[in-house]
Formats: C-alpha cells, sequence, structure tokens
C-alpha cells in the first residue's frame, strides 16, 4: 500500500478518536484565529463603514492601500511583528514574543485590513440605496454608520468568516512570532509544516482534514444564514 | 407645539449644475402653506432635483432655499420626503417607523404608541410584524407614508411615489397623501400622471429644461395652459 494510503487511513482514525494530541492542537488554533477574527471585526467593520460613508480628501488612495493590503504577505506580517515584539523591539518589555498572544496580534494586523475593506465595499454599495432616505431622516453620520451596519448584519457576516478563514489557514506570521512550541504555540498549520518535515503524515493529515473540515463547516453555515436571511428580511 | 412656522419657502434664482451641466436653472417661486403645488414636466426638466433642493438633500450650485426661522437642518426635521422607490430597513414595519421617531428624538416609550398609531392610519397593522422588505411595493409605499406622517411634518415632498404602482396601490397612496392634507401638511408632488395631478393638486408649477414656465391653478393650467412647452407637454402626456 503507497504512503498516501496509509496516511489517509491512520489519520482518519486520529480524527474519529478525537486524539489529544490533535485536540489541544485544534483548540489552540481556534483560539487564536476566532480572537484575531473577533477583534480584526470590531475593528474593520466600523472603519470600513466609515470609510464608506465618510467623503474626504484622499479617499481613494485610502481604498487602494487598504485593497492592496488585502494581499499583505503572512511572513511579512510576522516578520514586522516579530521585530515589534522582539526582547530588542518597542514592545519587546511586554514579553509577548513566542505567547499565543503575540499570534493574535500578528493575525489581527494580517485580517483587519480584509475585513476593512470588504466591509467598506458592501457598506458602499448600500449607502447608494440608503442615503437619501437616511438623510431625509435626518441620521447623522454615527448613527448612520450603526444603521448601516447593524442592516448588513448578514453580509458582514461572511465579511467576518472571510478574515477567519485567511487567519486559520496562514502558517507564516504564526510560524515567525508564535515559534511553534508544542503545547504552547503549536496551532494546525504549523504543525501540519512540521510534521511534513518530520515524516509525520497521519498527523499531518489529520490536522489537514481538521482545518479543511473547519473552514467548510463554517462557510456552508454562513451560506444557509445568509440564505435564509435573506428570505425573511428581504 | 409649532413656535415658528417653515412656510413660506422662499426659492429665489436657484440653480443646480452636475457635470457642467446645469439641470435647474434660475428658478424662483415661494411656497404657501395650506394649497397643494403638484410639480409637471416633462423628463429631465430638473423636477426631481428640484425636490432635492428643497429637501436639503442637494445644495443649490447658486442662490438659495429659504425656510421661515430655521436654518436648513433645523428646517429639515418638520419636513419629510417620499421617494419614488421606496428604502426600508431590514426589520420590522413597525421598527421603521420608531427609528424614524428615534432619530427625530422620541422617548422609547413614545415611539412605539405613535409607530402603531402611523401604521394604523396607513392600514398596515396586520403586516407591522413582517419584515418591511418583504411587503408588496405598494405597501411599503404606504410604510414610507407612514414614517413620513409619523413625523407631522409640516411639508411632505414626493417625488413620483406611485410611478412603479398597480392602479389600486396607486389609489391607497392617493387616499393617504389625502389625508395628510387634511391634517395640515403642506403638500409638494411631483408626478407624471396627469390624472393624479387633478386630482390630488390645487396648483401647477410647470417646470421645461431648469425652468419654471408657468405657475396655476390647477384647472387653469390643464384648460389654457399659458406656454407653448406646457401645452405641447399636456398634449403628448397620457391623460391617465
Amino acid at each position: 500500500m503507497n504512503t498516501f494510503g496509509e496516511a489517509a487511513i491512520q489519520s482518519l482514525r486520529l480524527v474519529a478518536e478525537f486524539d489529544a494530541r490533535l485536540r489541544s492542537i485544534v483548540a489552540l488554533s481556534l483560539e487564536v484565529s476566532l480572537s484575531a477574527a473577533l477583534i480584526a471585526s470590531v475593528l474593520g467593520l466600523p472603519l470600513g463603514a466609515l470609510i464608506a460613508v465618510t467623503p474626504f480628501n484622499g479617499r481613494r488612495a485610502v481604498i487602494v492601500v487598504l485593497n492592496a493590503l488585502m494581499g499583505l504577505p503572512p511572513v511579512v506580517v510576522g516578520l514586522a511583528v516579530y521585530l515589534l515584539l522582539s526582547r530588542a523591539g518597542p514592545l519587546g518589555p511586554l514579553g509577548l514574543l513566542f505567547t499565543p498572544t503575540a499570534m493574535v496580534v500578528a493575525q489581527v494586523v494580517l485580517i483587519t485590513p480584509i475585513v476593512t475593506a470588504l466591509s467598506r465595499q458592501i457598506v458602499a454599495d448600500a449607502w447608494e440605496e440608503y442615503r437619501e432616505a437616511l438623510q431625509s431622516l435626518g441620521a447623522r453620520r454615527p448613527r448612520v454608520v450603526t444603521t448601516l451596519l447593524y442592516d448588513l448584519r448578514y453580509s458582514l457576516f461572511t465579511v467576518v468568516l472571510a478574515g477567519f478563514g485567511r487567519a486559520a489557514a496562514e502558517v507564516g506570521a504564526v510560524m515567525i512570532v508564535g515559534g511553534n512550541i508544542d503545547g504552547v504555540t503549536r496551532v494546525m498549520t504549523t504543525a501540519i509544516a512540521l510534521e511534513t518535515s518530520k515524516g509525520d503524515l497521519p498527523l499531518a493529515l489529520a490536522l489537514g482534514f481538521v482545518l479543511i473540515l473547519i473552514v467548510l463547516s463554517l462557510n456552508a453555515a454562513a451560506y444557509v444564514i445568509k440564505e435564509a436571511a435573506q428570505r425573511r428580511f428581504g | 407645539m409649532r413656535s415658528v412656522d417653515l412656510l413660506p419657502l422662499v426659492v429665489d434664482s436657484l440653480v443646480f449644475e452636475r457635470a457642467g451641466r446645469r439641470i435647474v436653472d434660475g428658478v424662483s417661486f415661494a411656497l404657501d402653506a395650506g394649497i397643494r403645488t403638484v410639480v409637471l414636466g416633462p423628463n429631465g426638466a430638473g423636477k426631481s432635483v428640484l425636490l432635492r433642493l428643497c429637501h436639503g438633500l442637494l445644495r443649490p450650485t447658486a442662490g438659495s432655499v429659504r425656510w421661515q426661522g430655521h436654518d436648513q437642518d433645523g428646517a429639515r426635521r418638520r419636513q419629510a420626503m417620499v421617494f419614488q422607490r421606496p428604502v426600508m430597513l431590514r426589520r420590522s414595519a413597525l421598527a421603521n417607523v420608531a427609528y424614524a421617531l428615534d432619530l427625530a428624538g422620541a422617548s422609547r416609550r413614545e415611539r412605539d404608541s405613535r409607530a402603531r398609531d402611523a401604521l394604523e392610519r396607513v392600514g398596515l397593522t396586520r403586516v407591522a410584524h413582517q419584515p418591511a422588505r418583504v411587503l408588496s411595493g405598494g405597501e411599503q409605499q404606504r410604510l414610507a407614508l407612514a414614517r413620513a406622517w409619523t413625523l407631522a411634518p409640516e411639508v411632505l415632498f414626493l417625488d413620483e411615489p406611485t410611478a412603479s404602482l398597480d392602479p389600486g396601490a396607486t389609489q391607497e397612496i392617493e387616499r393617504i397623501i389625502h389625508a395628510m392634507h387634511r391634517a395640515g401638511t403642506k403638500i409638494v408632488l411631483v408626478t407624471h400622471n396627469l390624472g393624479q395631478a387633478r386630482r390630488l393638486g390645487d396648483e401647477i408649477l410647470f417646470l421645461d429644461r431648469g425652468r419654471l414656465l408657468e405657475r396655476s391653478p390647477v384647472e387653469r393650467f390643464f384648460r389654457a395652459p399659458e406656454s407653448r412647452e406646457a401645452a405641447q407637454y399636456l398634449a403628448g402626456e397620457l391623460p391617465w
């Protein structure tokens, strides 16, 4: 039997048994990436909405930069955060390097532009439609932002998931700032990279399955929620 | 409750340009309380833009829009506007009306009862808790009127409110506009429907290519328009 077949079978057994090592890695991954998605949403959703509804000089440039930042290479983000948090860096005294917190910070930097840029686009499209009605009712800018964020909540949920997906799937940033320390900062992607190079294909593959499963089920859930909301609220 | 009346509205030498094109070209008039004003004119005459300039949604290129005793912002709180396509929020019909009251500064307790009243007046009590966006076009427009009415505006601007509605829904909208007028709101209506202009109007402002060509009582306008352009317009439009 070939190695892939064997590895696949063993990996399925690991998933089925819910292996302890597997479980702790998956749990840390979720913890780090969900935290990052939450923080990025708290920052990015209002910011994107504000940019969408506020005309100012240089807005086009801001939008172009924001869109470009969506393609930020994770390793570069990792390096930048590493320099910030390293012992000699400006935030060195906090002692955050090689902790899960550092990984959250790196992922926040990575996905906040994504959440901001995508929500700006969605809110800007809606603003075209809502502007006159809301202005006529006398809504001022802060209220416009909260109204639009609430009214577009189902579309924006998809944006948050896109951010989470990107965070959970990236390896470069968390590898550099987390250090891939067993039991401390080892997440799914860094574990896959390590186990593959070590030759422990079953564990690597099992983690790969779980990662894909998580991303797939989250997106399926988002799709179902959005469909249902559209039918219900129009 | 009304300390200072908003009307008359004085529009003076109003000009609006967009992308180098003059859409409203030196229009002056005054609108008094009480009578219902209908703005007529061919497509591209600048009717909708004129309405938006009066309501403060657009800033004039030159000239002025003056309300009595209020700046533009203070004045807008005492006006309402209904658009051709109603824009409803993704919440219940009742919550849409309550939202407008919230922006107008009504207390939470007051909001609910006033919103229910408004829905009853436009005959939407039955769908109060349904999501506004899944209501029919006619129901959404009635909801837009409820949202306007609940604010007890001194002036109501309507921009072709029945342009995309069937006759039954149109009739219902006209009934509500009538009722608002009787309750003391000044009506300023843009329409392409000449029958509607006769039914709902007391006076006609006739606009053509950004200019105000004629202002007459409805009956006279339809019997003997003063301008050649108005006569041509009346001859060309279908009479319902």
